[in-house]
Protein backbone atom coordinates (compact mmCIF):
# COMPACT_ATOMS: atom_id res chain seq x y z
CA UNK A 1 0.00 0.00 0.00
CA UNK A 2 1.25 3.34 -0.92
CA UNK A 3 1.77 5.87 2.08
CA UNK A 4 -0.48 8.58 1.32
CA UNK A 5 -3.37 6.13 1.96
CA UNK A 6 -2.31 5.49 5.15
CA UNK A 7 -2.37 9.66 6.00
CA UNK A 8 -6.02 9.48 4.49
CA UNK A 9 -7.04 6.86 6.55
CA UNK A 10 -5.23 8.61 9.50
CA UNK A 11 -7.22 11.73 8.77
CA UNK A 12 -10.46 10.04 8.42
CA UNK A 13 -10.38 8.37 11.22
CA UNK A 14 -9.29 11.47 13.17
CA UNK A 15 -12.50 13.15 11.90
CA UNK A 16 -14.67 10.21 12.36
CA UNK A 17 -13.15 9.91 16.09
CA UNK A 18 -13.85 13.83 16.84
CA UNK A 19 -17.81 13.28 15.53
CA UNK A 20 -18.66 10.18 17.46
CA UNK A 21 -17.00 10.78 20.74
CA UNK A 22 -17.16 14.13 20.96
CA UNK A 23 -20.94 14.23 22.06
CA UNK A 24 -19.98 11.55 24.46
CA UNK A 25 -17.63 14.10 26.23
CA UNK A 26 -20.47 16.93 25.83
CA UNK A 27 -22.42 14.62 27.90
CA UNK A 28 -20.07 13.37 30.10
CA UNK A 29 -19.33 17.22 31.21
CA UNK A 30 -22.58 18.60 30.93
CA UNK A 31 -23.60 16.02 33.40
CA UNK A 32 -21.19 16.66 35.69
CA UNK A 33 -21.75 20.62 35.58
CA UNK A 34 -24.93 20.58 38.12
CA UNK A 35 -23.15 22.73 40.70
CA UNK A 36 -22.27 25.89 39.07
CA UNK A 37 -18.48 26.75 38.65
CA UNK A 38 -17.19 22.78 39.79
CA UNK A 39 -17.18 19.75 38.40
CA UNK A 40 -19.87 17.34 41.21
CA UNK A 41 -21.80 14.47 40.51
CA UNK A 42 -24.57 16.25 42.08
CA UNK A 43 -26.93 15.73 38.50
CA UNK A 44 -26.35 11.75 39.47
CA UNK A 45 -27.09 12.27 43.08
CA UNK A 46 -30.24 14.04 42.09
CA UNK A 47 -31.33 11.34 39.50
CA UNK A 48 -30.56 8.56 41.97
CA UNK A 49 -32.74 10.10 44.65
CA UNK A 50 -35.78 10.54 42.32
CA UNK A 51 -38.18 7.69 43.63
CA UNK A 52 -39.47 7.68 40.32
CA UNK A 53 -36.35 6.64 38.12
CA UNK A 54 -36.12 3.70 40.30
CA UNK A 55 -39.60 3.16 39.62
CA UNK A 56 -39.22 3.21 36.18
CA UNK A 57 -36.03 1.92 35.98
CA UNK A 58 -37.52 -1.07 37.55
CA UNK A 59 -40.65 -1.25 35.90
CA UNK A 60 -38.63 -1.65 32.75
CA UNK A 61 -35.68 -4.13 33.85
CA UNK A 62 -38.59 -6.48 34.42
CA UNK A 63 -40.25 -6.07 31.41
CA UNK A 64 -37.30 -6.64 29.27
CA UNK A 65 -36.59 -9.75 31.71
CA UNK A 66 -39.94 -10.91 30.85
CA UNK A 67 -39.70 -10.15 27.22
CA UNK A 68 -36.53 -12.07 26.95
CA UNK A 69 -38.73 -15.03 28.76
CA UNK A 70 -41.38 -15.63 26.51
CA UNK A 71 -39.74 -14.40 23.50
CA UNK A 72 -37.03 -17.28 24.39
CA UNK A 73 -40.11 -19.84 24.65
CA UNK A 74 -41.62 -18.58 21.74
CA UNK A 75 -38.30 -18.52 19.23
CA UNK A 76 -36.19 -21.44 19.93
CA UNK A 77 -38.38 -24.19 19.79
CA UNK A 78 -39.92 -22.39 16.60
CA UNK A 79 -36.56 -21.87 15.38
CA UNK A 80 -35.38 -25.72 16.00
CA UNK A 81 -38.94 -26.82 14.75
CA UNK A 82 -37.75 -25.16 10.82
CA UNK A 83 -34.45 -26.52 10.95
CA UNK A 84 -34.78 -30.01 12.08
CA UNK A 85 -38.65 -30.98 10.86
CA UNK A 86 -39.82 -28.64 8.79
CA UNK A 87 -37.20 -26.68 6.56
CA UNK A 88 -39.11 -26.18 3.44
CA UNK A 89 -41.12 -23.60 5.75
CA UNK A 90 -38.17 -21.47 6.50
CA UNK A 91 -39.10 -18.53 4.08
CA UNK A 92 -41.98 -18.04 5.68
CA UNK A 93 -40.79 -17.63 9.05
CA UNK A 94 -38.27 -15.63 7.95
CA UNK A 95 -40.58 -13.23 6.46
CA UNK A 96 -42.74 -13.57 9.48
CA UNK A 97 -39.71 -12.21 11.34
CA UNK A 98 -38.57 -9.41 9.09
CA UNK A 99 -41.52 -8.15 9.05
CA UNK A 100 -41.10 -5.79 12.25
CA UNK A 101 -38.57 -4.18 10.01
CA UNK A 102 -41.14 -2.85 7.65
CA UNK A 103 -43.49 -1.86 10.45
CA UNK A 104 -42.13 0.69 12.22
CA UNK A 105 -42.81 0.83 15.69
CA UNK A 106 -44.74 4.13 15.54
CA UNK A 107 -46.94 2.31 12.91
CA UNK A 108 -46.98 -1.30 15.37
CA UNK A 109 -48.17 0.63 18.32
CA UNK A 110 -50.48 2.55 16.34
CA UNK A 111 -51.93 -0.79 15.32
CA UNK A 112 -52.00 -2.80 18.23
CA UNK A 113 -53.54 -0.20 20.50
CA UNK A 114 -56.59 0.48 17.82
CA UNK A 115 -57.11 -3.64 17.85
CA UNK A 116 -56.68 -3.93 21.45
CA UNK A 117 -58.90 -1.40 22.48
CA UNK A 118 -62.07 -2.61 21.16
CA UNK A 119 -64.09 -5.25 21.26
CA UNK A 120 -64.08 -8.45 21.07
CA UNK A 121 -60.53 -8.27 22.77
CA UNK A 122 -60.18 -5.22 24.78
CA UNK A 123 -56.61 -5.13 26.74
CA UNK A 124 -55.84 -1.44 27.12
CA UNK A 125 -58.36 -1.07 29.65
CA UNK A 126 -56.60 -2.43 32.71
CA UNK A 127 -52.89 -2.36 33.46
CA UNK A 128 -52.00 -6.02 33.35
CA UNK A 129 -53.44 -6.74 29.93
CA UNK A 130 -51.73 -3.57 29.06
CA UNK A 131 -48.13 -4.98 30.51
CA UNK A 132 -49.33 -7.99 28.31
CA UNK A 133 -49.72 -6.28 25.39
CA UNK A 134 -46.28 -3.93 26.02
CA UNK A 135 -44.10 -7.22 26.12
CA UNK A 136 -45.94 -9.04 23.27
CA UNK A 137 -45.16 -5.61 21.19
CA UNK A 138 -41.40 -5.63 22.71
CA UNK A 139 -41.18 -9.33 21.36
CA UNK A 140 -42.22 -7.92 17.72
CA UNK A 141 -39.71 -5.26 18.23
CA UNK A 142 -37.02 -7.56 18.79
CA UNK A 143 -37.86 -10.68 16.79
CA UNK A 144 -35.55 -9.98 13.82
CA UNK A 145 -32.74 -10.21 16.31
CA UNK A 146 -33.36 -12.79 18.63
CA UNK A 147 -34.25 -15.00 15.51
CA UNK A 148 -31.34 -14.46 13.72
CA UNK A 149 -29.00 -14.90 16.87
CA UNK A 150 -31.04 -18.40 17.48
CA UNK A 151 -31.44 -19.51 13.98
CA UNK A 152 -27.61 -18.66 13.55
CA UNK A 153 -26.65 -20.55 16.34
CA UNK A 154 -28.68 -23.79 15.12
CA UNK A 155 -27.28 -23.98 12.20
CA UNK A 156 -23.77 -24.51 13.39
CA UNK A 157 -25.04 -27.11 15.67
CA UNK A 158 -25.83 -30.79 13.80
CA UNK A 159 -29.60 -30.24 14.97
CA UNK A 160 -30.91 -33.52 13.47
CA UNK A 161 -27.80 -35.75 15.04
CA UNK A 162 -28.38 -33.99 18.27
CA UNK A 163 -32.51 -34.86 18.31
CA UNK A 164 -31.83 -38.25 17.28
CA UNK A 165 -29.18 -39.62 19.45
CA UNK A 166 -31.82 -37.84 22.01
CA UNK A 167 -34.44 -39.55 21.10
CA UNK A 168 -32.37 -43.03 20.76
CA UNK A 169 -31.72 -42.58 24.94
CA UNK A 170 -35.71 -41.70 25.48
CA UNK A 171 -36.09 -37.84 25.49
CA UNK A 172 -39.11 -36.56 24.50
CA UNK A 173 -39.70 -33.20 22.75
CA UNK A 174 -39.56 -30.77 25.82
CA UNK A 175 -36.26 -32.49 27.50
CA UNK A 176 -34.59 -32.45 24.47
CA UNK A 177 -35.70 -28.51 23.68
CA UNK A 178 -34.40 -28.06 27.46
CA UNK A 179 -31.58 -30.14 28.54
CA UNK A 180 -29.60 -30.94 24.24
CA UNK A 181 -30.75 -27.93 22.47
CA UNK A 182 -30.86 -24.88 25.18
CA UNK A 183 -27.18 -25.76 26.34
CA UNK A 184 -25.42 -26.32 23.20
CA UNK A 185 -27.58 -22.47 22.55
CA UNK A 186 -26.21 -20.40 25.13
CA UNK A 187 -24.03 -18.31 23.59
CA UNK A 188 -26.90 -17.31 20.76
CA UNK A 189 -29.65 -17.36 23.50
CA UNK A 190 -27.13 -15.45 25.58
CA UNK A 191 -26.75 -12.48 22.79
CA UNK A 192 -30.25 -12.33 21.79
CA UNK A 193 -31.66 -11.83 25.64
CA UNK A 194 -28.74 -9.13 25.50
CA UNK A 195 -29.93 -7.67 22.61
CA UNK A 196 -33.48 -7.70 23.91
CA UNK A 197 -32.68 -6.07 27.07
CA UNK A 198 -30.55 -3.23 25.59
CA UNK A 199 -33.63 -2.57 22.80
CA UNK A 200 -36.48 -2.72 25.64
CA UNK A 201 -34.22 -1.08 28.42
CA UNK A 202 -34.73 2.41 26.50
CA UNK A 203 -37.41 2.04 24.11
CA UNK A 204 -39.69 5.10 24.10
CA UNK A 205 -42.53 4.39 21.87
CA UNK A 206 -44.68 1.60 22.65
CA UNK A 207 -44.51 2.69 26.66
CA UNK A 208 -45.20 6.01 25.61
CA UNK A 209 -48.42 5.53 23.59
CA UNK A 210 -49.52 2.64 25.55
CA UNK A 211 -48.94 5.01 28.81
CA UNK A 212 -46.91 2.88 30.81
CA UNK A 213 -44.44 4.30 33.52
CA UNK A 214 -41.39 2.88 31.76
CA UNK A 215 -37.43 3.88 31.38
CA UNK A 216 -38.03 5.85 27.91
CA UNK A 217 -40.93 7.88 28.77
CA UNK A 218 -39.71 9.13 31.69
CA UNK A 219 -36.20 10.16 30.35
CA UNK A 220 -38.00 11.77 28.17
CA UNK A 221 -40.28 13.51 30.55
CA UNK A 222 -36.86 14.80 32.52
CA UNK A 223 -35.42 15.63 29.29
CA UNK A 224 -38.53 18.59 28.76
CA UNK A 225 -38.19 19.28 32.60
CA UNK A 226 -34.48 19.62 33.32
CA UNK A 227 -31.26 20.40 32.86
CA UNK A 228 -28.14 18.45 33.60
CA UNK A 229 -30.15 15.40 34.66
CA UNK A 230 -30.95 14.10 31.29
CA UNK A 231 -27.01 14.14 31.19
CA UNK A 232 -26.68 11.83 33.57
CA UNK A 233 -29.45 10.03 32.52
CA UNK A 234 -27.61 9.65 28.98
CA UNK A 235 -24.40 8.61 30.44
CA UNK A 236 -26.15 6.03 32.69
CA UNK A 237 -27.78 4.37 29.70
CA UNK A 238 -24.86 4.23 27.15
CA UNK A 239 -23.13 2.57 30.21
CA UNK A 240 -26.06 0.11 30.31
CA UNK A 241 -26.34 -0.15 26.42
CA UNK A 242 -22.43 -0.89 26.03
CA UNK A 243 -22.05 -3.58 28.82
CA UNK A 244 -25.01 -5.35 26.76
CA UNK A 245 -23.86 -4.90 23.63
CA UNK A 246 -20.06 -5.49 24.38
CA UNK A 247 -21.08 -8.77 26.02
CA UNK A 248 -22.77 -9.41 23.00
CA UNK A 249 -19.48 -9.04 21.13
CA UNK A 250 -17.26 -11.30 23.51
CA UNK A 251 -20.19 -13.99 22.79
CA UNK A 252 -19.92 -13.89 18.90
CA UNK A 253 -16.44 -13.77 18.67
CA UNK A 254 -17.09 -16.79 21.07
CA UNK A 255 -18.99 -18.06 19.15
CA UNK A 256 -16.84 -17.45 15.63
CA UNK A 257 -13.93 -18.92 17.47
CA UNK A 258 -16.09 -22.58 17.84
CA UNK A 259 -17.41 -21.77 14.10
CA UNK A 260 -14.20 -21.69 12.33
CA UNK A 261 -12.79 -24.73 14.11
CA UNK A 262 -16.04 -26.49 12.67
CA UNK B 1 -42.70 -39.66 20.30
CA UNK B 2 -40.63 -42.58 19.57
CA UNK B 3 -43.48 -44.24 18.37
CA UNK B 4 -44.55 -41.97 15.88
CA UNK B 5 -40.55 -42.30 13.90
CA UNK B 6 -42.45 -45.32 12.97
CA UNK B 7 -42.11 -45.66 8.89
CA UNK B 8 -45.61 -46.45 8.45
CA UNK B 9 -47.04 -43.49 10.32
CA UNK B 10 -44.27 -41.19 8.77
CA UNK B 11 -47.53 -39.46 6.62
CA UNK B 12 -49.71 -39.19 9.23
CA UNK B 13 -45.97 -37.44 11.75
CA UNK B 14 -45.98 -35.07 8.00
CA UNK B 15 -49.35 -33.94 8.53
CA UNK B 16 -49.26 -33.07 12.03
CA UNK B 17 -45.74 -31.23 11.94
CA UNK B 18 -47.36 -27.95 11.42
CA UNK B 19 -48.55 -27.85 14.69
CA UNK B 20 -44.96 -27.33 15.75
CA UNK B 21 -45.22 -23.76 14.13
CA UNK B 22 -48.58 -22.66 15.70
CA UNK B 23 -47.76 -21.09 18.43
CA UNK B 24 -45.25 -18.46 16.38
CA UNK B 25 -47.73 -18.44 13.89
CA UNK B 26 -50.58 -17.40 16.15
CA UNK B 27 -48.34 -15.23 18.24
CA UNK B 28 -47.38 -13.48 14.58
CA UNK B 29 -51.04 -13.37 13.47
CA UNK B 30 -52.12 -11.65 16.37
CA UNK B 31 -49.84 -9.03 17.71
CA UNK B 32 -48.04 -8.41 13.55
CA UNK B 33 -50.32 -9.42 11.09
CA UNK B 34 -53.95 -8.87 12.79
CA UNK B 35 -53.00 -5.27 13.51
CA UNK B 36 -51.35 -4.20 10.40
CA UNK B 37 -54.75 -5.70 8.89
CA UNK B 38 -57.03 -3.54 11.35
CA UNK B 39 -54.64 0.01 9.76
CA UNK B 40 -55.15 -1.37 6.27
CA UNK B 41 -59.07 -1.99 6.61
CA UNK B 42 -59.40 1.19 8.61
CA UNK B 43 -57.76 2.94 5.76
CA UNK B 44 -60.57 1.89 3.24
CA UNK B 45 -63.49 3.01 5.35
CA UNK B 46 -65.03 6.94 5.88
CA UNK B 47 -65.95 8.33 9.28
CA UNK B 48 -69.48 6.94 8.65
CA UNK B 49 -68.40 3.29 7.70
CA UNK B 50 -69.05 3.43 4.15
CA UNK B 51 -66.20 1.87 1.52
CA UNK B 52 -63.93 4.45 -0.10
CA UNK B 53 -61.00 5.47 -1.68
CA UNK B 54 -60.96 9.05 -0.69
CA UNK B 55 -58.52 8.84 2.57
CA UNK B 56 -56.11 7.83 0.01
CA UNK B 57 -56.97 10.72 -2.20
CA UNK B 58 -57.05 12.83 0.99
CA UNK B 59 -53.19 12.67 1.48
CA UNK B 60 -52.67 14.94 -0.59
CA UNK B 61 -53.18 17.78 2.58
CA UNK B 62 -50.37 20.41 3.32
CA UNK B 63 -49.48 18.86 6.83
CA UNK B 64 -49.42 15.09 5.58
CA UNK B 65 -47.49 16.44 1.84
CA UNK B 66 -45.02 18.31 4.61
CA UNK B 67 -44.52 15.56 6.72
CA UNK B 68 -43.77 12.84 3.79
CA UNK B 69 -41.57 15.49 2.33
CA UNK B 70 -39.62 16.13 5.37
CA UNK B 71 -39.09 12.10 6.25
CA UNK B 72 -38.03 11.33 2.61
CA UNK B 73 -35.59 14.56 2.40
CA UNK B 74 -34.13 13.76 5.95
CA UNK B 75 -33.87 9.92 5.17
CA UNK B 76 -32.19 10.56 1.67
CA UNK B 77 -29.93 13.29 3.16
CA UNK B 78 -28.74 11.16 6.06
CA UNK B 79 -28.65 7.90 4.16
CA UNK B 80 -26.61 9.26 1.01
CA UNK B 81 -24.06 11.12 3.71
CA UNK B 82 -24.24 7.94 5.84
CA UNK B 83 -23.52 5.60 3.07
CA UNK B 84 -20.55 8.31 1.49
CA UNK B 85 -18.50 9.04 4.72
CA UNK B 86 -19.07 5.42 6.31
CA UNK B 87 -17.41 3.83 2.58
CA UNK B 88 -14.80 6.45 3.35
CA UNK B 89 -14.07 5.01 6.96
CA UNK B 90 -14.34 1.30 5.84
CA UNK B 91 -11.89 1.89 3.19
CA UNK B 92 -10.35 3.37 5.36
CA UNK B 93 -10.08 0.29 8.02
CA UNK B 94 -9.85 -1.99 5.50
CA UNK B 95 -7.04 -0.49 3.05
CA UNK B 96 -5.53 1.98 5.61
CA UNK B 97 -3.01 -0.34 7.56
CA UNK B 98 -4.11 0.64 10.73
CA UNK B 99 -3.24 -0.92 14.00
CA UNK B 100 -4.92 -4.23 14.71
CA UNK B 101 -6.00 -2.65 17.85
CA UNK B 102 -7.71 0.45 16.59
CA UNK B 103 -9.44 -1.64 13.75
CA UNK B 104 -10.63 -3.68 16.06
CA UNK B 105 -12.02 -0.57 18.27
CA UNK B 106 -13.75 1.12 15.46
CA UNK B 107 -15.47 -2.23 14.28
CA UNK B 108 -16.86 -2.72 18.13
CA UNK B 109 -18.02 1.27 18.52
CA UNK B 110 -19.62 0.88 14.99
CA UNK B 111 -21.37 -2.08 16.47
CA UNK B 112 -22.37 -0.06 19.45
CA UNK B 113 -23.30 3.18 17.46
CA UNK B 114 -25.09 1.67 15.26
CA UNK B 115 -27.91 0.35 17.67
CA UNK B 116 -27.49 3.78 19.47
CA UNK B 117 -30.51 6.15 18.61
CA UNK B 118 -33.61 7.46 20.75
CA UNK B 119 -33.25 9.77 23.93
CA UNK B 120 -30.37 9.42 25.23
CA UNK B 121 -28.71 10.31 22.10
CA UNK B 122 -30.92 13.62 21.56
CA UNK B 123 -29.50 14.32 24.98
CA UNK B 124 -25.89 13.89 23.82
CA UNK B 125 -26.78 15.94 20.73
CA UNK B 126 -28.16 18.59 23.18
CA UNK B 127 -25.59 18.76 25.42
CA UNK B 128 -22.57 18.97 22.77
CA UNK B 129 -24.22 21.72 20.13
CA UNK B 130 -27.59 22.48 21.52
CA UNK B 131 -27.35 26.80 22.54
CA UNK B 132 -25.63 25.78 25.64
CA UNK B 133 -23.82 23.06 24.51
CA UNK B 134 -20.09 22.79 25.29
CA UNK B 135 -19.11 22.33 21.85
CA UNK B 136 -21.38 25.55 20.48
CA UNK B 137 -19.59 27.83 23.29
CA UNK B 138 -16.32 26.65 23.10
CA UNK B 139 -16.60 27.62 18.59
CA UNK B 140 -17.88 30.77 19.99
CA UNK B 141 -16.23 31.59 22.84
CA UNK B 142 -12.51 30.46 21.71
CA UNK B 143 -12.72 30.80 17.86
CA UNK B 144 -15.23 33.19 17.33
CA UNK B 145 -17.87 31.21 15.54
CA UNK B 146 -21.06 31.06 15.98
CA UNK B 147 -22.90 28.01 14.73
CA UNK B 148 -26.21 29.13 15.49
CA UNK B 149 -25.79 32.66 13.25
CA UNK B 150 -24.89 30.36 10.51
CA UNK B 151 -28.23 28.87 10.59
CA UNK B 152 -27.50 25.05 12.37
CA UNK B 153 -30.04 24.98 15.01
CA UNK B 154 -30.65 21.25 17.14
CA UNK B 155 -34.39 22.34 16.36
CA UNK B 156 -34.15 21.98 12.60
CA UNK B 157 -32.96 19.40 9.68
CA UNK B 158 -29.69 20.48 10.56
CA UNK B 159 -29.12 19.40 13.91
CA UNK B 160 -31.71 16.32 12.88
CA UNK B 161 -28.85 15.39 10.41
CA UNK B 162 -26.44 15.13 12.31
CA UNK B 163 -28.24 13.01 15.56
CA UNK B 164 -29.33 10.55 12.53
CA UNK B 165 -25.63 10.37 11.13
CA UNK B 166 -24.79 9.37 14.50
CA UNK B 167 -25.87 6.05 13.90
CA UNK B 168 -26.65 5.83 9.96
CA UNK B 169 -22.94 5.92 9.65
CA UNK B 170 -21.84 2.86 11.53
CA UNK B 171 -24.38 1.15 10.29
CA UNK B 172 -22.91 1.65 7.04
CA UNK B 173 -19.33 0.60 8.26
CA UNK B 174 -20.66 -2.51 9.59
CA UNK B 175 -21.93 -3.72 6.20
CA UNK B 176 -19.45 -2.14 3.86
CA UNK B 177 -16.14 -3.61 5.81
CA UNK B 178 -17.19 -7.34 5.21
CA UNK B 179 -17.85 -6.33 2.05
CA UNK B 180 -14.46 -4.91 1.39
CA UNK B 181 -12.71 -7.52 2.86
CA UNK B 182 -13.86 -10.42 0.79
CA UNK B 183 -12.93 -8.20 -2.31
CA UNK B 184 -10.41 -11.03 -3.49
CA UNK B 185 -6.61 -10.29 -3.58
CA UNK B 186 -6.78 -12.39 -7.20
CA UNK B 187 -9.59 -9.59 -8.81
CA UNK B 188 -6.53 -6.76 -7.81
CA UNK B 189 -3.56 -8.67 -9.09
CA UNK B 190 -5.68 -9.81 -12.09
CA UNK B 191 -6.04 -6.22 -12.93
CA UNK B 192 -2.82 -4.97 -12.18
CA UNK B 193 -1.42 -7.47 -14.42
CA UNK B 194 -3.16 -6.55 -17.25
CA UNK B 195 -1.85 -3.45 -16.29
CA UNK B 196 -4.49 -1.83 -14.68
CA UNK B 197 -4.03 1.88 -12.66
CA UNK B 198 -5.20 1.70 -8.96
CA UNK B 199 -8.12 3.88 -10.15
CA UNK B 200 -8.55 1.70 -13.35
CA UNK B 201 -9.28 -1.27 -10.58
CA UNK B 202 -11.43 0.56 -8.55
CA UNK B 203 -13.92 2.27 -11.21
CA UNK B 204 -14.09 -1.29 -13.73
CA UNK B 205 -13.38 -4.18 -11.25
CA UNK B 206 -14.42 -2.95 -7.51
CA UNK B 207 -16.94 -0.59 -8.17
CA UNK B 208 -18.62 -2.57 -10.44
CA UNK B 209 -18.60 -5.39 -7.77
CA UNK B 210 -19.78 -3.37 -4.53
CA UNK B 211 -22.40 -1.50 -6.37
CA UNK B 212 -25.52 -3.80 -5.41
CA UNK B 213 -24.21 -3.27 -2.05
CA UNK B 214 -23.69 -0.10 -2.10
CA UNK B 215 -27.34 0.41 -2.86
CA UNK B 216 -28.82 -1.31 -1.02
CA UNK B 217 -27.43 -0.52 2.14
CA UNK B 218 -28.55 3.41 1.00
CA UNK B 219 -31.71 1.82 0.72
CA UNK B 220 -31.36 0.13 4.40
CA UNK B 221 -29.85 3.50 5.72
CA UNK B 222 -33.04 4.89 4.48
CA UNK B 223 -35.43 2.83 5.84
CA UNK B 224 -33.45 3.23 9.38
CA UNK B 225 -34.36 7.24 9.18
CA UNK B 226 -37.56 7.09 7.96
CA UNK B 227 -39.13 4.74 10.51
CA UNK B 228 -37.21 6.40 13.34
CA UNK B 229 -39.21 8.68 16.07
CA UNK B 230 -37.76 8.50 19.29
CA UNK B 231 -34.57 10.63 17.93
CA UNK B 232 -36.79 13.05 16.18
CA UNK B 233 -39.33 13.53 19.32
CA UNK B 234 -36.90 14.09 22.17
CA UNK B 235 -34.55 16.56 20.09
CA UNK B 236 -36.89 18.96 18.23
CA UNK B 237 -40.08 17.92 20.60
CA UNK B 238 -42.28 17.33 17.61
CA UNK B 239 -41.97 20.52 16.54
CA UNK B 240 -40.56 19.32 12.53
CA UNK B 241 -43.56 17.49 11.22
CA UNK B 242 -42.01 13.96 10.08
CA UNK B 243 -44.34 11.00 9.12
CA UNK B 244 -43.52 9.25 12.33
CA UNK B 245 -44.36 12.26 14.58
CA UNK B 246 -47.42 13.10 12.38
CA UNK B 247 -48.27 9.41 13.59
CA UNK B 248 -47.67 9.85 16.31
CA UNK B 249 -50.30 13.14 17.40
CA UNK B 250 -52.79 11.06 15.54
CA UNK B 251 -52.43 8.30 17.78
CA UNK B 252 -52.66 10.70 20.81
CA UNK B 253 -55.88 12.60 19.34
CA UNK B 254 -57.41 12.37 15.98
CA UNK B 255 -55.72 15.93 14.45
CA UNK B 256 -56.38 15.38 10.98
CA UNK B 257 -60.21 14.89 12.00
CA UNK B 258 -60.68 11.57 10.26
CA UNK B 259 -59.47 8.43 11.57
CA UNK B 260 -59.62 7.15 7.92
CA UNK B 261 -57.09 9.84 6.94
CA UNK B 262 -54.32 8.63 9.67
CA UNK B 263 -54.75 4.82 8.39
CA UNK B 264 -54.14 5.94 4.91
CA UNK B 265 -51.35 7.64 6.34
CA UNK B 266 -49.79 4.82 7.91
CA UNK B 267 -50.11 2.53 4.93
CA UNK B 268 -48.51 5.09 2.57
CA UNK B 269 -45.41 4.44 5.01
CA UNK B 270 -45.71 0.87 5.13
CA UNK B 271 -45.21 0.86 1.79
CA UNK B 272 -42.32 2.76 1.37
CA UNK B 273 -40.55 0.69 3.97
CA UNK B 274 -41.53 -2.44 2.27
CA UNK B 275 -40.35 -0.97 -0.99
CA UNK B 276 -37.17 -0.49 0.87
CA UNK B 277 -36.43 -4.07 2.40
CA UNK B 278 -37.61 -5.66 -0.82
CA UNK B 279 -35.18 -3.89 -2.59
CA UNK B 280 -32.49 -3.94 -0.12
CA UNK B 281 -33.52 -8.19 -0.25
CA UNK B 282 -33.25 -8.37 -3.91
CA UNK B 283 -29.95 -5.96 -4.34
CA UNK B 284 -28.59 -8.08 -1.12
CA UNK B 285 -29.23 -11.29 -3.55
CA UNK B 286 -27.30 -9.67 -6.60
CA UNK B 287 -24.32 -8.37 -4.41
CA UNK B 288 -23.93 -12.27 -3.17
CA UNK B 289 -23.24 -13.33 -6.79
CA UNK B 290 -19.13 -12.36 -6.08
CA UNK B 291 -19.16 -11.59 -2.20
CA UNK B 292 -19.37 -13.97 -0.22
Amino acid sequence: MPKRINVFAWFIVILGALFFLLPIYGTLDFSLRARKGELSLLAYERVFSDPLFLQAFFFSVQKALLTIGFSLLLIVPTAYWVNWRLPRWRPVVELVTLMPFVIPAVVLVFGLIRTFSRPPFVMTRSTFTTDILLIAGYMVLTMPYVYRAVDTGLRALDVRTLTEAAQSLGANGPTILWRVIFPNLRGAILSGALITFATVIGELILASFLVRPAFGPYMESMGQNKAYEPAALGILSYALTWASLALIDVFARGNKQVASIR
Amino acid sequence: MTESLAPARSSQKLALNWLGLLPFFLFALAFIIFPSLTLFSGSLFDAQGNLTFTNFLQLNTPLIVDAYQNSIMLSLQTALGGAFFGFLLGYAVVYGNLPRWLRTAIMTFCGLAANFGGVPLAFSIIATVGRTGFLTAFLRDQLGFDIYALGFSIYNPTGLFMAYMYFQLPLMVLIIVPALESLRREWREAAESLGATNWQYWQYVALPILTPTLLGTTILLFGSAFGAYATAQALTGGTLPLITLVIGTQIRGDVLGNPGLGYAMVLGMVVIMAACIAAYSSLQRQAERWLR
